[in-house]
Order: structure tokens, then C-alpha cells, then sequence
């Protein structure tokens, strides 16, 4: 009896059943269950994309529904439209300076957390988590206020040292700063992960390394940021492509009252593209900027990918 | 029986460092504690100090809800005059219970239905076998790194072209056909449940579904509730798609984000407003407790949300 069992799983671990007969009851129940996946990634996804190229080549008439081939005039205008290349400026300069700053300054935290016991940690984790769960509508809101360069309490508290602070709302050198003081606020999303990873590291690789007399500056260097590189790795890809669409807290601190007349300091390409889409309704053009962020995202991306494969210890080999 | 008999030796030659290792860590290398006293007071400083960082805005906040219009840029943290009205008169200057009563049920709405489907067609992926399915899976994962900037105009023609402009179906109705990175998230939760059961409840004549319905689900249960919170919170924030479904509306027919952006340009001086500010900030922090209570109630799958993200890079 248990030989004829033993026989039959070999042959189905051999060959698997679908392939003798692919479409049968299980690979049919199978489809059935991801076919809501199927048909929202056929129309929002693909469908969405084939649309949207289509668009691009179009003068598309919103109140008419009409789309007008024009060519390739959309993509040239790309070139033409000075506020193109201000705005993808502008998020590349806040990208590169956003990211490895949210970086460090998760990881410093997610270290100090991890350093001292969990049940104090506990209470730290939650203090740091708040701004995360703060709509960021709120945050905007407070900061507006905070950040106000005359009476703002953030410049008051530069006043106790002497520092007389910008005006960061209004001088156009310091609006991608205040932006970016709002991100690392809100920066524990990165924290928790990689606290994480931290957490995971293998406390005996320590050890050995505190045998081999290394300290903890050269604990860290050594054994802490190898071990987590794999998640610090996955943090800089997804806050690369976060920054390069920001949009929120730029629409709301300079761009949400199309009558303030912001100066395009903090004009990013995720804002330039609203505005051209659902504000002057250019929706061939806005489809042009779309596709041409998302050859710079895709770019940038795989860019990171093929370098940080150099960097990233995977346990196991690769 | 002979295995066991080889193995006995070499398993007490293993376990003494083991046990070692197993047990002394905490004493033996507390690497993770501070040894010098000068180390504990950088560590604890540092700690304290962001806490007062991180925590400062929202007792700057509740301190500017309980104070008369003009001192709201005093910066003070204890009001000197205190005013209690401004959660009264909050309610009458902004519609801000129709926009937490649309916000409500929009959450509620793109909550539930992103949790049902994306565990369904995480279940398929997971349990069932058929052609193409790691392929399939592939373009799941490929659409999560896609930004949606791209598919923005085109979504918003395609909920035109369905005519559901003007209702708020377009801030949920995608969530009928799952989300890749919950999809991702419950796929995971499956996997780790042990195939033996679904397959015993197969012979015990228990139809596809129904290993669904009665196994995987109650299985998965904390999986459910981290897909529904991050959900709920994602669409509680969300402003750009009300900022382009709902904008051309009424006020009454705003969610919490779009009202409060609008309440900020309102009462903005630039256009008009008087600076009343206090009623932005009172707003601000109503609209914020919803979420803070989440998370008070949540954090354990908050926290392990986010930790299985990390692992799948």
C-alpha cells in the first residue's frame, strides 16, 4: 500500500499534472481566482498605458472627447516648454538630496532604537511613527505655519542661536529644503523597515566579530550595514521612485492656490503634470510628460538596480 | 533506527556550543548596550531629543487649537489665552463632518474591497497550479515598481468614458480588482500555511472556494487586517485623486484632504481670507486623531506590514 502511494507521488513530482494536461479543474479554479487581477491589470494597467500613448500623439479635447493625431508636436514641445526641464530639475535636485538623507537619518534611528532594550523601544517606536500616520495634509498645514519665515516657531527656534532663518516658503533657494524637512519628519515608513532588518541580523556574527576585536564603529561598517544592505537596497529604490513623483506637500504648500503665483523653485515634474492635465486640461502634452517621467524613472531604476547588485550582500550567494 | 543511533553522538557535540550561544548573549556580549556611561548618556539624549523633534508639531498643533486667531503664531505651547470655542464654531465654519463622513466611506469602501480581492487573487497564486502562473505573478510584481503617474490621465479618461465622473466610484473601484503589493503581502501569508491541509480538505470534498473561505481566511486573518489598515490609511491621505475626481463639486462633496487644502486656501490671506488659521489647525488635528487612533489600535501589523516589505527585496 504504501509503496503504491510512494510510486504515484514520484510520478506526479516528476512530471506535474499540468503539463499532461494543462487546463484542468485546478488551473481553471486558479484562473477564476486571479481574474479580477486579470481584468483590472487589462484595463488600469496595459490598457491604460496603450491609451496613454495613443494620447501623447493626440490633441485630446476634453470637452469634446475628440483626439486630434498631431504628430510627435507633443514631444517636441517636451524640449520647447521651458518649465519641462525646470521642473524634472528640480525633482532630480530633490531626489538626490532627499533620498540619501531620508536614508541616513532612518538608520541613525532604527540604530538607536535597536540599541537599548525592546520595551523602551517600544514607546520611542510609537513617538517616531506619528508623523507617518499624520495625513499629509495636516503635516502641510502645520508646517506652513511652522516654517513661516517672519513668525514661524522653526525660525524662533533658529533665533535662540543666533541664526537668522529664511524664508522658506517664499525665497526660492529654501523652498525644496522645507520640502524636504517635511520628508525626513515623516521619515519612520523607512525606519521600521529597516529597524527590521537590524533585528534580523544574526547576533553571533557580533560576537565573533567582538572576539576578532573589532569595536563597534567597526561592527557596524563590517557586520551591521553588509547584513542589512539588501533592505537599505529596497529602501533607496522605492524613496527614489516616491521622490521623482512627488507631488503632495509642493501642491500644498506653493501650488494649490493657482492664483498665489509661487516662483517654479518647487515646480515638480509630478505637479508641472497635474497641472498641465487637470488644470489646463493639455492632456496630450500631460501624457507626454507622463511617459517621459516614466522613462526617467525606469532609467534611474534599472541604473540602481545593476549598481547596487554590486553592494548588496545576499546570504547564500547569489 | 539506525540514524538515530549515529546521530545521538554528534548532536551532544553540537549542542554545548549551541546552548552557549543560545543562552549567554545577553550577558556574555551585550553588544547592543552602550558600555561606557558617556555612551548611554549620547544614546539617550539623541533619543529623547527626536522624540521632542518628532512630537513637537503636534503639541505645537493642540497648543494653536486652543488659541484666539491672533496668537495662533505666538509659538507658545500653553495658550495664554485660552479659547475652547474653536472645536465648536470648527464645525460650523467648514463642512468638516460631510467631508469625515465621505472620507469614511470611501476608506471603508476601498478598504474592504482591496482586502477581499487581492487575497482572492493572492489565494490563486499561492495555492493553485496552472500554465504561466510564475510568469503572470512576474507582471504583478512588475506593475507594483510602475509609477502612477503614467496611467493617471488615461484612468481618469477610462472612469470618463464609464461615466462616473462626478461620484466618488473612481477613488474605489480599482480596488475590485486587488492591488499588486497586498497581493504581494497575502500571497506571502499562504505560502507559509501548510499545503497538507487544503489538500485533506480536498478529499474531505471541499470545493475550491471553499478551501478559501473555510482554511485560508480564518488562517490569514492578520494578514487581512494589515491589507485593510494600510489601506484605510492610504485612502484617508489621499489627495491627488479626490484633487482630480472631486474637485469640481461642491465643497460638501469633498473627502478629509481636498476640504482641508481648501479650507487652507480659504482662509489664506493671499486670497481673501482672515487668517483663521485656528480653524485650519483645529480641522488639521480632528481629522488626524482618526488615524492616530488606528495606529494605537494597529501598530502590531503596522509594524509588521512594513517589516515583510523589507524582506522582499
Amino acid at each position: 500500500m504504501a509503496t503504491a502511494i510512494d510510486s504515484q507521488q514520484k510520478k506526479r513530482l516528476r512530471r506535474p499534472r499540468w503539463i499532461k494536461e494543462p487546463f484542468n479543474r485546478e488551473a481553471r479554479a486558479g484562473y477564476l481566482f486571479i481574474l479580477p487581477w486579470v481584468i483590472g491589470f487589462l484595463i488600469f494597467t496595459l490598457g491604460a498605458m496603450v491609451y496613454s500613448l495613443v494620447i501623447s500623439f493626440t490633441n485630446y479635447d476634453l470637452s469634446t472627447d475628440t483626439a486630434t493625431p498631431v504628430g510627435f508636436s507633443n514631444y517636441e514641445l517636451l524640449f520647447k516648454d521651458p518649465k519641462v526641464m525646470t521642473s524634472l530639475g528640480n525633482t532630480l535636485y530633490y531626489a538626490v538630496l532627499s533620498v540619501p538623507l531620508e536614508i541616513c537619518f532612518a538608520l541613525l534611528l532604527a540604530y538607536l532604537l535597536h540599541r537599548i532594550p525592546d520595551r523602551g523601544a517600544g514607546i520611542f517606536r510609537i513617538i517616531y511613527y506619528l508623523p507617518k500616520m499624520t495625513p499629509s495634509v495636516a503635516a502641510a498645514s502645520i508646517f506652513l505655519l511652522l516654517l513661516n519665515g517672519n513668525s514661524g516657531a522653526i525660525n524662533g527656534f533658529l533665533g535662540l542661536f543666533g541664526i537668522d532663518g529664511p524664508q522658506w516658503l517664499i525665497d526660492p533657494d529654501w523652498m525644496k529644503p522645507s520640502i524636504i524637512i517635511i520628508g525626513l519628519w515623516s521619515v519612520s515608513g523607512t525606519m521600521l523597515i529597516l529597524l527590521a532588518a537590524l533585528k534580523n541580523v544574526p547576533k553571533d556574527l557580533y560576537e565573533a566579530a567582538a572576539i576578532d576585536g573589532a569595536g563597534s564603529i567597526r561592527q557596524f561598517f563590517s557586520v551591521t550595514l553588509p547584513m542589512i544592505s539588501n533592505a537599505l537596497f529596497f529602501c533607496t529604490i522605492v524613496l527614489t521612485i516616491a521622490a521623482l513623483q512627488v507631488f503632495d506637500q509642493a501642491f500644498l504648500l506653493f501650488y494649490r492656490d493657482t492664483a498665489s503665483g509661487s516662483p517654479d523653485a518647487a515646480l515638480f515634474v509630478g505637479v508641472y503634470l497635474f497641472q498641465q492635465a487637470f488644470q489646463q486640461f493639455n492632456m496630450g502634452f500631460a501624457a507626454a510628460i507622463a511617459w517621459l517621467l516614466f522613462v526617467i524613472i525606469l532609467l534611474i531604476t534599472v541604473f540602481q538596480v545593476r549598481f547596487g547588485n554590486k553592494f548588496v550582500y545576499y546570504e547564500g550567494g547569489r | 533506527m539506525a540514524s538515530v543511533v549515529n546521530s545521538q553522538p554528534q548532536a551532544v557535540v553540537e549542542s554545548d556550543p549551541r546552548d552557549r550561544s543560545a543562552a549567554a548573549p545577553n550577558q556574555a556580549f551585550p553588544w547592543y548596550k552602550p558600555r561606557s556611561i558617556g555612551g548611554k548618556i549620547v544614546l539617550w539624549t539623541l533619543l529623547l531629543g527626536f522624540s521632542a523633534l518628532f512630537m513637537y508639531p503636534f503639541v505645537w498643533l493642540l497648543a494653536a487649537t486652543f488659541k484666539p486667531r491672533q496668537d495662533v503664531f505666538d509659538n507658545r505651547l500653553i495658550p495664554e489665552t485660552w479659547v475652547f470655542t474653536n472645536y465648536v464654531e470648527v464645525w460650523e465654519q467648514l463642512p468638516l463632518l460631510a467631508w469625515i463622513s465621505n472620507s469614511l466611506i470611501i476608506a471603508l469602501l476601498a478598504a474592504g474591497l482591496v482586502t477581499f480581492s487581492s487575497s482572492l487573487v493572492a489565494f490563486g497564486f499561492a495555492y493553485f497550479r496552472f500554465p504561466f502562473r510564475n510568469l503572470l505573478f512576474g507582471l504583478v510584481l512588475g506593475t507594483m515598481m510602475l509609477p502612477g503617474a503614467v496611467t493617471m490621465i488615461p484612468v481618469y479618461l477610462i472612469w470618463k468614458e464609464l461615466g462616473f465622473l462626478g461620484t466618488t466610484v473612481p477613488l474605489w473601484g480599482a480596488n475590485l480588482f486587488g492591488s499588486a503589493f497586498y497581493i504581494f503581502l497575502q500571497r506571502q501569508f499562504f505560502l507559509g500555511l501548510p499545503r497538507d491541509i487544503f489538500e485533506a480538505a480536498r478529499i474531505d470534498g471541499c470545493s475550491y472556494f471553499g478551501l478559501f473561505r473555510r482554511i485560508a481566511m480564518p488562517l490569514s486573518i492578520p494578514s487581512f487586517i494589515i491589507v485593510f489598515i494600510f489601506e484605510f490609511q492610504a485612502s484617508w491621505n489621499n489627495l491627488q485623486a479626490p484633487l482630480i475626481y472631486l474637485n469640481f463639486g461642491s465643497p460638501d462633496q469633498y473627502t478629509v484632504p481636498l476640504g482641508i487644502s481648501y479650507a487652507m486656501t480659504l482662509f489664506s490671506p493671499t486670497s481673501g481670507g482672515q487668517a483663521d488659521y485656528q480653524y485650519v489647525m483645529t480641522a488639521a488635528l480632528l481629522v488626524t486623531l482618526p488615524m492616530l487612533v488606528l495606529f494605537a489600535f494597529g501598530q502590531r501589523y503596522f509594524i509588521e506590514g512594513l517589516a515583510g516589505q523589507g524582506r522582499k527585496g
